[in-house]
C-alpha cells in the first residue's frame, strides 16, 4: 500500500519551555494538592538541609575558641545546644525528605497511569486514517519507550532539579554571606562545569539520538529476519542473514558506544573540576588567612567581622563541595531531560491528534411496533431496531431498521488530488448480497469503508434506509454494520470472549449458536480446553482459516442487518467454505451483506456484482446476465484475465 | 548460566579489566583526598608556612586530574566494553537461532525473539555497566574508607560500627521487600503493552463493533491496576533515600559531639579540626558504597529474567543435526514415505499425520488436496527435512532424508511456503536468495516460468525495483509468483508449491503448470493447492483427511471412488464451469 507514511518526529535537542510548561501543567492538574505539597517539600528539605553548615561551623569555632583553654564542661555549654539545633533541622530534613519521596511515587506513577489513559482513550477516537498512515510499532513506542523517558524525567530528573537548584542558590547565598572572594572563585569553577556540561552533554545527547535510530534499525532487520525465518532455512541462507546482522550491528555499537562514552566521561570530570575547585578555595583561603587580608562578605557587612578565619574556611570548603555535587548532580540529569522532553512532546502530539469527528443526531434505540405499523421506542430489547431521528422543528420520528443502503454519485480520495471512486452509484435492497470484483486498487475495500464512515466521502450521498449517514451517529452505524476482515484480529482471551467481543452481553449459548453457525464449532470443541481455550498473540496457535472461522462467528452473534465480508472466506479451503456458506447463507437471510472475494465461486450467487476497475464500476448485474454480456467479468471467469 | 553469558564478553576482556583497573586507580585517589585535604586544613588552621600549603593544594590537584584521567579513561572502556558485550550478546544470539530447525522456532514465537535480541540485551548491557564500574569500586571503598576512618579518628569511628549495620540490614530489607514486587509489575506491565498492541493492529475490529468505549474501561482497569501496584514498588524503593539520610546526619551529628569533645578536652592533642571534615566525607564514601553494593544487587535481580531469557535461547539445542557422515548429493526426485507418522511435540496426544505410505518417481507431478487443518503443510515440510518423521522414514533419491547434509538436501529440495515472504531489497536480491550467482539470464529464465517476468519488466525500474519489508508494495499474487521464481532459481529436483497459487488468476496458474510439464519435466513437482483446477491434470491426486490419505489416485480414478473429492470439485465448479 502505497499510502502516505507520517515520519516520526526527530526529537528537539534544545530544551522546549512550552513542552515544560505543559507537562507542569499537566502534573499540577493531575494532583492540584499533592504537586504543590511535594515542590513545597523538595524546596524546604534544600533549604533546610543547606543549614548545618552554618551551625557546624558555629561548633568549629567554639572547639577553635576552647581547644587551648581544654575545658570541656564551658565548652559543651556552647556546644550543646547547637548540636541540638542540628539535630533538629536534621530531623525535619528526613521528615520532609521521606514526605517527598513517598508523594514522588504516588505522583510519578499515577500520572503515567493518566498519561498512558490519556493517550489510550484518545486514540480510540482518532479516525481510521491515523491508523493507516502511521506505523504500528511507531504508535506503540509511545506507550513504551517515550512513557518510560517521561517517567525518568517525573521521577528523577525535574524533582532533581528543583532540589539541585534550590540548594545551589541557598548554599551560593551562605557562602556569599561568609566570604565574597572565595564564592567568586568557586563560581569561576561552576562557569567550567557548565561549559564541560553542555560540550560533552550535548555530545552524548547527539549520540544517544543516534542510537535510539540504530536500534530502530535493528530492531525492523530482527523484526523481518525473526518472522521470515523459516524462509531463510528453507533457502539455506542463514550466513548471509548473519552478515548482514553483524553488519548492522556493528553500526549500532559504534553509536552507543559513543553515547554511553561522552555519558560516562562527564561524571567524572564534572566531579574532579569539584575537587580542583575545592583545591583552589582552599589554597585561596590560605593565602588569604595567612595574608590575614580583609574578609568581604554579607556578614561582615552587616555585623563587621572583617577577617577571614579557620571557622569560616572550613564550612566555606563544605559548602563548596555541597555545591558542586549538586551541579553535579544536575549535569547528570541532562541526557533524561533531553530525552524526556522529546518523549513528552511525542506523547503530547499523539494526544493532539484530531479525533474523528462526529456530528451525528439520529440514534439507534429498541422499539416496539403500535398496531397502527408505526414505531416507538421500547427501552428494553425487543429485537426489533429504529433509528431514532429528531428534528429541526423538536419532533422525532422513528424508522425501522432494515439495511437498506443505497449509494448515489459518491466520489472519493484518500490524498487530496489522487481520487480512487469516482460516480459510484449503487443500491442493496434488505436481505440482497451484493459482491465486488476488481483488481486490487480498484476500490471494492474503499467501498465499504466508506459505508461504515472509516472514512468520509469527499462528494455524492450514502443513505442508510433513507437516512443521510453522516446524520446517524457513529457508533450507533457501526453498531449496525458487521465488518469480517481477510486480516483477521483476535484478541487475548478465551475463543468464548472472542467470539462475544460482538455482542457484550450475549450469553454463552448463543455465542456458541453463532460458533454453529459459522461451522467453526467442530474444531473449538477440539482444541485442548474447548470454547475456553485461552488465544495469545492473535490466535497463533489457530490457522489463519480457523481464525476466520471465529471473526465470522464473532460478527454473527452481533446480529447487525447488514454484512460487509471482505475476503472473509479466503483463507478457508473451498470444502470448507462451502459448509460455512451454508451457515452463512442462513446468517444472510434477511440482511443486506457486501461481498468481496477473490474467488469467484464465493460471489457468483449474489443478486448484484459490480466489477470494479480504476474506481469506476464498469459492469454489474448477475453472474447470468454478466456471463451473457461476456465482457471483463466473462473473462475473468473464463481465466482470461488476471485478478490481483 | 552467568559463564555461559560471560563467554559473550570475548575481545572486550580487555575495556573490562582496563575499566576495573582504572576504577580502582579512580577509587584510590578519591578515598586519598579527603585526608589530604584534612590536613590541608590542618596546615591552614596551624599557621603554616604558604609553601607547605601551596605544596599541598599542588599535590591535591595532581590527584584530582589523576582522578579525571583515571575516571574519563574508565568511562569510555566502560562504555566500550559494554557495548561490545551487548553487540557479542546480539550476535551470539542471531548465530544461535541461524541454528535453530522449525521446531526450535515454533517453540519460540517470532515475536519473543525479538524482544530476547533486543530489549533483553539491552537490560543485560545495563547490568553490565553497572556491575563492572562499581563491583569493584563498592567494596574497595568501603573497606578504604573504613581504614582511613579509624587511623584518622579512633574513636571517632565507632559511629560507623553502628551506622553500618543498620543500614546494611535496611537496605536488605528493602530490595528483599522491593524485588518481587518489581518483578510482577514489570511482567503486568508487558502484558499491558501487549494488549495495546494488539488494539492498535485490530482498531479497524474495534471501531467496526463500536468497541471504543468498552476498549477503554478494558485498558483503564489493567493500568489501574498497574499504577497500584508500580506505586506500591516504588514508594518501597522511595524509602532508600531517608534511611540514609538518617545514617549520614546521625554520623555527622556524632562525629562533631564526640569530635569536640576529644578535641577541647586533649586540647586538640588527639584530634585536629581538619579530621572532623575528614570523618564526615568517609562516612559519606562509605554510604555511597553500601548504596552500590544494594544497587547492584536491584540491578542484577531485575535484569536476571532477561539473563534467563538469553539463556534459554542459547542453550536452545536444535533439534535437527547433520548425521557423521553425510550423503552430499541427490540422486534423482523421487520421495517415498514409508509408514510415516508424526507429532509436533513429543507432550502432543494427537499425530498430525498417520501412516503414510507413498511413492512419488522422479518427474511426476502430485497433487494434494485437503480441507483446513488436514495436514497437507506438514506432510510436504518433512520432505526437505523441516522437521523430523516421528515414526517411519522419509526417503529422497532412494536414501532417508536424515542421512543427508541438511543443505545438500535443502538445495536439491525447492520449497515455496504457505506464508511465505519477500525481504527488504531489490526483486533481483531477493531472487538471487535462491542462488547467489544466477546470472541476470537465469533469474529472467526463472521468473518466465513462474510469469513473473511480464509484471517485473512493468515496474519502472524492472529488475532492480525495491521491495518493502514484508513485500507490502507487490500484490499478492505478484508475491507469490516472485517467490517461485525464486525457489526455480535452485533448479531443484524437487520443487514443492504449499498453497502457492492462491491469489494468482486461474489462467496463470494452469500457465504456470504448463512451464513446468515442458521445461522442467525432469523435476518432481508436489503442489498443494486448494482449487481442482490446479491439481486436476496432476500424474497423482492425494486427498488429505484429518492426517491420513484418505484417497489417491487420478482426477478420473477420484471422481469415481472418493466421495470428499467429487464433492470438492462439485462446489468449486457449481454453476457449470464449462471453460475450466
Amino acid at each position: 500500500m502505497n499510502k502516505p507514511m507520517n515520519r516520526r518526529a526527530a526529537p528537539g535537542r534544545k530544551l522546549n519551555g512550552k513542552m515544560l510548561l505543559r507537562l507542569i501543567k499537566e502534573l499540577f492538574s493531575a494532583y492540584p494538592v499533592l504537586v504543590p505539597l511535594t515542590a513545597g517539600c523538595i524546596l524546604f528539605s534544600a533549604i533546610v538541609s543547606s543549614i548545618p553548615a552554618i551551625f557546624i561551623q558555629k561548633v568549629i569555632a567554639v572547639i577553635d575558641a576552647c581547644t587551648a583553654s581544654g575545658d570541656w564542661a564551658q565548652a559543651s555549654r556552647e556546644i550543646v545546644p547547637k548540636i541540638v539545633v542540628l539535630a533538629v533541622l536534621y530531623i525535619l530534613s528526613i521528615v520532609s525528605i521521606t514526605t517527598y519521596n513517598q508523594l514522588m511515587a504516588i505522583i510519578t506513577q499515577g500520572f503515567l497511569c493518566r498519561m498512558r489513559r490519556k493517550m489510550f482513550d484518545g486514540m480510540q477516537n482518532l479516525p481510521i486514517r491515523y491508523f493507516d498512515t502511521n506505523k504500528h510499532g511507531d504508535i506503540m513506542s509511545h506507550y513504551t519507550n517515550d512513557i518510560d523517558t517521561l517517567r525518568q524525567l517525573v521521577s528523577q530528573s525535574l524533582p532533581s532539579l528543583l532540589q539541585s537548584s534550590a540548594i545551589v542558590l541557598t548554599v551560593l547565598f551562605i557562602m556569599l554571606w561568609y566570604s565574597v572572594p572565595l564564592t567568586l572563585v568557586v563560581l569561576f569553577g561552576v562557569i567550567a562545569m557548565f561549559f564541560v556540561t553542555k560540550k560533552i552533554g550535548g555530545g552524548s545527547a547527539k549520540y544517544f539520538v543516534r542510537q535510539q535510530k540504530s536500534l530502530g534499525k535493528t530492531e525492523g532487520f530482527i523484526q523481518e529476519m525473526m518472522s521470515g525465518q523459516k524462509v531463510v532455512k528453507v533457502f539455506c541462507h542463514e550466513e548471509e542473514a548473519i552478515e548482514d546482522f553483524d553488519r548492522i550491528n556493528g553500526e549500532l555499537y559504534e553509536d552507543g558506544f559513543r553515547a554511553h562514552a561522552y555519558a560516562n566521561v562527564l561524571g567524572p570530570i564534572i566531579q574532579n573540576i569539584g575537587n580542583i575547585l575545592y583545591v583552589l578555595c582552599a589554597t585561596v583561603g590560605g593565602l588569604l588567612l595567612l595574608l590575614k587580608v580583609p574578609n568581604v562578605g554579607i556578614s561582615s557587612a552587616l555585623l563587621g567581622i572583617g577577617v577571614l578565619t579557620i571557622d569560616i574556611i572550613v564550612p566555606f570548603l563544605n559548602m563548596t563541595k555541597q555545591f558542586t555535587g549538586n551541579v553535579n548532580q544536575f549535569s547528570q540529569q541532562i541526557n533524561a531531560i533531553i530525552m524526556g522532553m522529546a518523549g513528552a512532546e511525542r506523547i503530547f502530539a499523539l494526544m493532539d491528534e484530531k479525533p474523528e469527528a462526529d456530528e451525528g443526531y439520529v440514534t439507534l434505540v429498541d422499539a416496539v411496533e403500535k398496531e397502527d405499523g408505526s414505531l416507538e421506542p421500547a427501552g428494553k430489547h425487543t429485537g426489533i431496531w429504529a433509528w431514532q431521528h429528531p428534528h429541526g422543528d423538536g419532533t422525532v420520528t422513528y424508522t425501522k431498521l432494515r439495511g437498506d443502503v443505497r449509494m448515489t454519485d459518491v466520489d472519493f480520495a484518500y490524498e487530496e488530488g489522487k481520487p480512487v471512486l469516482h460516480d459510484i452509484s449503487l443500491y442493496a435492497e434488505p436481505g440482497q448480497k451484493v459482491a465486488f470484483v476488481g483488481a486490487t486498487g480498484a476500490g471494492k475495500t474503499t467501498i465499504t469503508n466508506l459505508i461504515n464512515r472509516f472514512y468520509d466521502i469527499a462528494d455524492g450521498k450514502i443513505r442508510y434506509d433513507g437516512i443521510n449517514i453522516n446524520k446517524i451517529k457513529k457508533s450507533d452505524l457501526r453498531r449496525s454494520l458487521g465488518i469480517v476482515l481477510q486480516d483477521v484480529n483476535l484478541f487475548t482471551g478465551t475463543v468464548l470472549d472472542n467470539i462475544r467481543y460482538g455482542k457484550l452481553d450475549a450469553t454463552d449459548e448463543e455465542c456458541i449458536e453463532a460458533a454453529k453457525l459459522a461451522n467453526a464449532h467442530d474444531f473449538i470443541v477440539r482444541l485442548p480446553n474447548g470454547y475456553h481455550t485461552e488465544l495469545s498473540g492473535n490466535g497463533a496457535n489457530l490457522s489463519q482459516g480457523q481464525r476466520q472461522l471465529i471473526s465470522i462467528a464473532r460478527a454473527a452473534v452481533a446480529d447487525p442487518p447488514v454484512m460487509i465480508l471482505d475476503e472473509a472466506t479466503s483463507s478457508i479451503d473451498t470444502r470448507t467454505e462451502a459448509l460455512v456458506q451454508q451457515g452463512m447463507d442462513r446468517l444472510m437471510k434477511g440482511r443486506t451483506v457486501f461481498v468481496i472475494a477473490h474467488r469467484l465461486s464465493t460471489v457468483m450467487n449474489s443478486d448484484v456484482i459490480m466489477v470494479l476497475d480504476h474506481g469506476r464500476i464498469i459492469e454489474r448485474g448477475n453472474h447470468e446476465k454478466l456471463i451473457a454480456e461476456k465482457g471483463t467479468y466473462y473473462q475473468l471467469y473464463t481465466g482470461a484475465f488476471e485478478l490481483e | 548460566m552467568l559463564k555461559r553469558l560471560a563467554k559473550c564478553i570475548r575481545e572486550y576482556k580487555l575495556p573490562t579489566i582496563l575499566t576495573l583497573i582504572f576504577i580502582v586507580g579512580e577509587a584510590i585517589i578519591e578515598c586519598l583526598i579527603p585526608f589530604i585535604t584534612a590536613n590541608m586544613v590542618n596546615q591552614i588552621q596551624s599557621g603554616a608556612e604558604i609553601g607547605v600549603i601551596l605544596r599541598t593544594g599542588l599535590l591535591l590537584a595532581v590527584m584530582a586530574i589523576l582522578s579525571l584521567s583515571c575516571g574519563g579513561i574508565a568511562g569510555y572502556t566502560c562504555a566500550k566494553a559494554s557495548s561490545g558485550f551487548a553487540k557479542n550478546l546480539r550476535a551470539d544470539l542471531f548465530r544461535k537461532i541461524q541454528t535453530y530447525s522449525f521446531e526450535n522456532i515454533d517453540k519460540f514465537s517470532s515475536s519473543s525473539l525479538v524482544t530476547r535480541l533486543t530489549t533483553d540485551v539491552s537490560n543485560v548491557q545495563m547490568a553490565y555497566m553497572m556491575i563492572i564500574r562499581t563491583a569493584i569500586r563498592a567494596p574497595l571503598m568501603f573497606t578504604f574508607s573504613i581504614i582511613m576512618a579509624y587511623r584518622m579518628g579512633g574513636k571517632l569511628a565507632t559511629s560507623f560500627v553502628i551506622i553500618i549495620p543498620v543500614l546494611v540490614c535496611g537496605l536488605l530489607l528493602i530490595s528483599r521487600k522491593a524485588m518481587p514486587a518489581f518483578r510482577s509489575v514489570f511482567r503486568k506491565y508487558d502484558r499491558l503493552n501487549e494488549s495495546i498492541e494488539e488494539n492498535v493492529r485490530a482498531m479497524r475490529v474495534v471501531k467496526g463493533f463500536s468497541r471504543e468505549d468498552y476498549e477503554k474501561e478494558k485498558f483503564g482497569t489493567a493500568a489501574e491496576e498497574i499504577r497500584k501496584d508500580f506505586t506500591r514498588a516504588e514508594r518501597i524503593v522511595a524509602l532508600n533515600t531517608p534511611l540514609m539520610q538518617i545514617c549520614l546526619n546521625f554520623n555527622m551529628v556524632f562525629v562533631l559531639f564526640v569530635g569536640s569533645r576529644i578535641i577541647v578536652s586533649t586540647g586538640g592533642e588527639a584530634l585536629g579540626v581538619g579530621q572532623i571534615s575528614g570523618m564526615l566525607t568517609y562516612g559519606m564514601q562509605i554510604l555511597m558504597s553500601l548504596m552500590m553494593v544494594s544497587m547492584i544487587y536491584v540491578m542484577l535481580t531485575m535484569s536476571a529474567e532477561s539473563m534467563r531469557r538469553i539463556y534459554a535461547v542459547l542453550t536452545e539445542e536444535p533439534t535437527l543435526h547433520n548425521p557423521a557422515s553425510p550423503l552430499t548429493e541427490v540422486p534423482d526426485g523421487s520421495v517415498d514415505f514409508e509408514n510415516v507418522s508424526f507429532k509436533y511435540s513429543a507432550e502432543a496426544d494427537a499425530f498430525a499425520l498417520s501412516d503414510i505410505n507413498l511413492h512419488i518417481r522422479s518427474g511426476m507431478t502430485v497433487g494434494i488436496l485437503g480441507g483446513t487443518g488436514s495436514s497437507k503443510s506438514t506432510l510436504v515440510q518433512l520432505i526437505p527435512r523441516l522437521y523430523d518423521v516421528t515414526e517411519g522414514a522419509v526417503k529422497v533419491g532412494g536414501n532417508d532424508v536424515r542421512s543427508y547434509d541438511i543443505e545438500a538436501l535443502r538445495e536439491a529440495v525447492a520449497m515455496v511456503l504457505q506464508k511465505n515472504q519477500l525481504f527488504s531489497g531489490t526483486i533481483k536480491d531477493n531472487l538471487r536468495w535462491g542462488n547467489e550467482n544466477a546470472t541476470d539470464g537465469e533469474i529472467e529464465e526463472a521468473c518466465k516460468l513462474a510469469q513473473a517476468d511480464e509484471f517485473v519488466r512493468s515496474f519502472p525500474d524492472g529488475y532492480d525495483s525495491w521491495i518493502e519489508q514484508g513485500g507490502t508494495n507487490v500484490s499478492g499474487g505478484q508475491k507469490q509468483r516472485l517467490c517461485i521464481a525464486r525457489a526455480l532459481i535452485k533448479k531443484p529436483k524437487i520443487l514443492i508449491l504449499d498453497d502457492s497459487t492462491s491469489a494468482v488468476d486461474t489462467k496463470t496458474d494452469a500457465l504456470i503448470r504448463a512451464g513446468f510439464a515442458r521445461y522442467i519435466p525432469e523435476t518432481t513437482k508436489i503442489i498443494i493447492a486448494q482449487r481442482v483446477s490446479s491439481v486436476q491434470d496432476a500424474d497423482l491426486i492425494l486427498v488429505l483427511d484429518g492426517g491420513r490419505i484418505s484417497a489417491a489416485g487420478t482426477h478420473e480414478e477420484l471422481m469415481k471412488t472418493s466421495p470428499i473429492y467429487r464433492e470438492v470439485y462439485e462446489s468449486q465448479t457449481n454453476g457449470g464451469n464449462e471453460n475450466e
